[in-house]
């Protein structure tokens, strides 16, 4: 057992920002994962019916739960983004050390212009008052 | 002299081939979760409001309730897949490391079934 190779231990390499996106990947995808609880919360809600859901929405109005839906939503775009260009690399392209520098920036630009817009979408004055 | 068969001599020591299973769903359910995650994001962030009657007659929409179905199938799949290489990473400890790959593939086919009984529940109609 201890002779055999063991998985990613970031403390032994380098920091880079391409490690960066890497980790941030996987953690993205552990909170989307924690995030799927309160989507399943939602919707047996949901169907309980109309005081149920009356009841659940109250909880999930709380003040905090604004910081979770942000988080959520930088976590989906990013894991999407990023997520993306897994595949690409999948391929087989642009696994030169350039192309994965650049393509870092470009993952974290798009990453943080889409969430700022859908997070405006969410939080915007007035949004779902009803 | 062994008395072994030659094809008895080769069976059992290759590959069983399945090594890839699950990189390989890995990377289908991601290409499945990008039209599916976007539509679920985006036509949830562009209801006018989240009240129950707007969410009712939002999933009794056929072409909703089962883009939803398909969302909460795919992401629980995608989902299991990550968590159990995370765990398989860096929780070492042989017994600990079995009770969270099980804890965690229970919870996953629990929540997608409760998720999904939810939304077809919604979308036929009734009440508890």
């Amino acid at each position: 057992m201890t002779e055999r190779p063991l998985s990613p231990h970031l403390s032994v390499y380098k920091f880079k920002y391409t490690l960066a996106t890497s980790i941030l990947n996987r953690f993205a995808g552990l909170i989307l994962s924690l995030g799927f609880v309160l989507l399943v919360y939602w919707l047996v809600a949901l169907a309980c019916g109309a005081r149920a859901y009356a009841q659940a929405r109250e909880f999930l109005s709380l003040g905090v739960f604004k910081l979770v839906y942000v988080v959520l939503l930088a976590a989906f775009v990013y894991h999407t983004v990023a997520g993306v260009r897994h595949l690409i690399w999948d391929t087989g392209r642009g696994l030169d050390r350039a192309s994965a520098r650049r393509s870092a920036w470009i993952v974290a630009w798009v990453s943080l212009i889409v969430t700022l817009i859908l997070a405006y979408c969410l939080l915007r004055p007035g949004a779902y008052s009803r | 002299m062994s008395l072994r068969a030659p094809l008895g001599q080769v069976l059992g020591r290759g590959s069983a081939k399945h090594g890839v299973h699950q990189w390989w769903l890995q990377r289908v359910t991601s290409i499945a979760l990008v039209p599916l995650s976007i539509g679920f994001v985006v036509s949830l962030l562009a209801l006018p409001a989240l009240d129950y009657a707007t969410l009712v007659a939002w999933l009794r929409q056929g072409g909703i309730a089962l883009g939803l179905v398909l969302f909460v199938l795919v992401a629980a799949r995608h989902s299991q897949l990550g968590v159990r290489v995370v765990i398989e990473d860096y929780v070492h400890a042989p017994g600990l490391k079995t009770l969270a790959l099980v804890t965690s593939d229970f919870s996953h086919v629990v929540a997608a079934a409760a998720a999904i009984f939810a939304i077809l529940k919604v979308a036929f109609g009734g009440r508890w």
